[in-house]
Order: C-alpha cells, then structure tokens, then sequence
C-alpha cells in the first residue's frame, strides 16, 4: 500500500498536501482500491466555505457512490476540472494526477491535526 | 464478524487470485478481483467464470413431485421435458414472491430447484410447508455442491475440450450430466449475465480442481460487482431488490412466468389492478442507485430499486418501480441523485444488446 510521506491523512482516508499555502485534497491508494473502478467524480463549487469534517466530494465507482470530506477548514479555490473526461485518474494516480480540490485554509496550522503517514499506515493496517 | 460466515470451497483460491472478500447472504465472496469493469467487460466480450457455491439447491422426488412444483411455482415445469430449466418464482398468499428461481428436470420424475442463497432458509421452510398433503420428498443439497457460472460468448469453445459431451447439441436452458475436467458434474446451459453459458454443478471437493482449469484455459475471474452490473444491464432482478414479498411479478417485464394453472396465492396474486410497474431507466447524466426518488416533472412517482452506470453504455442505468401513469416506454422521468434531478427515460430491457446462443 502506497503511503507517501509528504502528505498527511484522515481517518475517512483523505490525504491532503500543503502546496503554496493551499491545501491540495485527494484520496489515499487504500481508498481507491477499495472503491474499485472510478466513473465519475463530483467535485464542490470553487469559492464555497466548507468546514473540517464537511461532505463536499462524491466519488462514484461501479458500485457505490461514496462522500469525501475536507480535511481542513476553507475555501474551495480550485478542483480538478481533468477528472470529469478521465475519472480512473483517481484510481491510476491518486496522490498526483487524481487530486480533488484545493482548500484555502482557515487555519495555517490546520494540518497539524491530521494523521501522520505512520498512524494512517497503522489506521489502513486495521482496516484490511 | 467475519469468521461467522460461511466459506465456499473457493475460498482460498479466491484469496489466492487477490479477490477482495466481503458478506454476501452470509457468504464470503468476492466482489472483485482486480477490476468490476474488465470483469464485467471479460463477460460481455470473452469468458468469465463466477463462484456462485452460495446458491441453494433443493431436490423434489417422488409420485407427486411436478404436481407439488406446479402448485408452487409461478411457470408451469409440466412443460418441461427431461434435461430441460425453466425460470421460475415462488408465489405467496398476498400477491408477493417468496423467491424467484430455476426449475430444472433433470430425470422423469425428479426435479431440482436454485434459489438465492438469501433465501434458502426461508424457501425451505415454505415449500416444506406447501408440501404437506403431496407424494413429495424434498431435500435440501445445497451443502453437497459447489456452483461454477462460466459465462460469454467464449464459453462454449473454452469448454468443449474440458468435457465429455457434445455442446452444440445442448441448447439454452438444457441441463445434463457429464464429465468436466475429470469430476461428474451437472450442467446448465444458463446463467444470470444474458450472455452464452454453463452453469456447472460440481462435489464441493473437486470445486478447486474445476475452477483452476477453466482458469487456466482462459475463463476471468469474476465477482459479485460484475454479476450485479451483468445482471443489471440484461434487465435481470434481483431478490430483495426489484422483487420482494411484497412485490406483485404480474407488474413486471417477468410476468411471462405466471401460467394459467391452478397455484399457491393465485387470487391474491391476480386480484386489483397494477398500481405500479418494475421499469428500466436510462439516464444521460447522474449514476442512479438503489433507494434513490424518482420523479414526474418535480413530483415523487416511484423508487430505483438497483441502479449503475453500465460499463457498455457508460451511462447510467436502472430498475425502478413507478406508478402505472409513468411506466409507458419513453416517458421522460427524473431520478433525484444527491438533490439533484437528472433526465431518466423509461426504456425497454435489457439495456444492451446481449449474445444471443
């Protein structure tokens, strides 16, 4: 299971990434394999102010649709408009190509409370 | 919990071959291998071979065996001639479906019937009760066999050298005994995917050795996630879904089934009109799934009851029971996904164009 080290991650298997004082939000390896064939992705609109925890996402593969949440606290500032004529990038290349969105943070700190690349490990290790 | 539920004889082939395993009826199955989509596409294109152990097999023997089935069953098996299957439901007394499934005669007077493995509690218990006041014996042997459904346009090829017997000679619902790489098995020209197929019926013991040369000879491993999307896109239903206790099949496409004979529940089943219909629904936009509303002009007119985005079609795709005003072919509906309403078309079924054998 690929887990880079230079993002951190949440419980509901998000990673989020700080990138030029935006926080860039996919889902992690476990989380696309475990969905399975990526169709379609709905993506929130730029400029909305989403709350930590906040649904914002849905990721719909063959056979579910499933909710992503923002890491972080926010403005959306950008989503990746690619995803909508090539949604197996979630599935081909989750932590690069397949991004989500990007939140304008809040908070600057607010990555800190996520989890470290070791504890999500741990937390994937448990649920497979 | 995972550890209380059954295990097919595949179990570690599955495990072996990277399945990912999840709860199916009580069973642990895989949903897919790698890929519900090539799965599926291995299907409709090539041959793809399922583990369906899960499914229940009861036998009826005895004087009175096909009067028993007549009375219990919605199609009438005096149809069928030694060797030949039927799709078939069970009937109860308030106009619903105890289960829908496959009647086979596979000798002159002795019978076999698959059902959904979700099921077999409940059907057994029923039928038993039916059968009080019939010359039948019944007997459950879903435990005594493991099921393997090869099925696509390849599978009569990729299995002809694998066996002792003729297939073009064995037309769509035969059934028939012979020898499949090296174990005694039954065989069913059927299947749940509308594609060609054999559905193999083999000892629990030689389930492994079976799977592994069709395997080898080609077959894809396929789970669960393509044959619900394979059953989908042929318009198929699926217990629990689009048919229920509760569920009327006279208000279905499946209403070919119910014969004009004598059977259980017959007046309820026919008594009042049909205040809804089981429809397809093809969509231009959104991924229908089951639960979801759907919509006349903003107004709630009925429920999806299994929806997808067809790997075929690469849209979206579903069953629906809608309200007999909305049910005609080529009304123009909405299907209501995450608040949204998308432009959804009752279609005929099946969806797609399936190989025809």
């Amino acid at each position: 299971m690929n887990i880079p080290e230079d993002r951190r991650y949440t419980k509901t298997h998000e990673w989020a990434k700080l990138d030029g004082g935006l926080v860039v939000v996919g889902i992690s390896d476990f989380a696309q394999e475990s969905l399975g064939d990526v169709v379609y992705v709905e993506t929130p609109e730029v400029g909305r102010e989403v709350a930590a925890g906040e649904a914002v996402a849905v990721i719909e593969s063959v056979k579910t649709a499933s909710d992503v949440y923002a890491p972080v606290a926010g403005k959306i500032t950008a989503v990746n408009e690619a995803l909508a004529d090539a949604p197996e990038t979630v599935n081909e290349d989750p932590y690069e190509g397949g991004w989500l969105f990007k939140i304008e943070p809040a908070d600057a700190d607010a990555l800190e409370g996520l989890l470290s690349p070791e504890d999500y490990a741990k937390l994937v290790e448990e649920e497979s | 919990m995972l550890y209380l539920m059954k295990k097919t004889p595949l179990y570690d082939e599955h495990l072996r071959l990277g399945g990912k395993m999840v709860e199916f009826a009580g069973w642990q199955l895989p949903v897919m291998y790698s890929s519900i989509t090539k799965e599926h596409l291995a299907v409709r294109r090539d041959v793809g071979i399922f583990d369906v152990s899960h499914m229940g097999e009861f036998f009826f023997r005895g004087p009175q065996a096909l009067e028993f089935l007549r009375w219990a069953t919605l199609n009438d098996p005096a149809r069928l001639k030694p060797g030949r299957a039927q799709y078939s439901m069970l009937p109860n007394d308030r106009g619903g479906v105890v289960d829908d499934v496959y009647v086979y005669r596979v000798g002159e007077g002795e019978y076999l019937m698959v059902v959904n493995a979700a099921n077999v509690a409940k059907d057994w218990e029923h039928l038993n009760r039916l059968a009080q006041g019939f010359d039948v014996e019944l007997e459950n042997a879903s435990e005594s066999w493991a099921l393997l459904a090869l099925q696509g346009p390849r599978a009569e090829e990729l299995l002809q050298p694998l066996i002792d017997a003729e297939l073009a000679k064995k037309r769509k619902n035969s059934t028939f005994t012979a020898v499949v790489a090296g174990a005694p098995a039954r065989l069913a020209r059927t299947g749940y995917t509308g594609e060609d197929g054999f559905e193999i019926f083999v000892a629990p013991a030689d389930a492994v050795a079976v799977w592994r040369r069709l395997v080898e000879a080609g077959a894809v491993p396929a789970g669960l996630g393509a044959r619900d999307t394979l059953r989908l896109e042929a318009g198929f239903p699926l217990y629990g879904h689009e048919l229920t206790d509760e569920t009327n099949p006279r208000c279905t496409p499946l209403a070919w089934v119910i014969k004009d004979k004598p059977y259980y529940g017959r007046e309820a089943l026919e008594s009042g009109e049909c205040s809804s219909r089981l429809v397809g629904l093809l969509l231009q936009s959104g991924i229908p799934r089951a639960g979801y509303r759907v919509l006349q002009g903003g107004a709630e007119v009925g429920t999806v009851t299994s929806g997808t985005q067809s790997p075929l079609l690469k849209k979206g795709i579903a069953l629906a029971w809608v309200g007999s005003d909305a049910a005609a072919e080529g009304t123009e509906l909405e299907v209501e996904v995450r608040g949204k309403p998308h432009p959804a078309q009752v279609v005929p079924t099946p969806f797609v164009e399936l190989g025809k054998k």
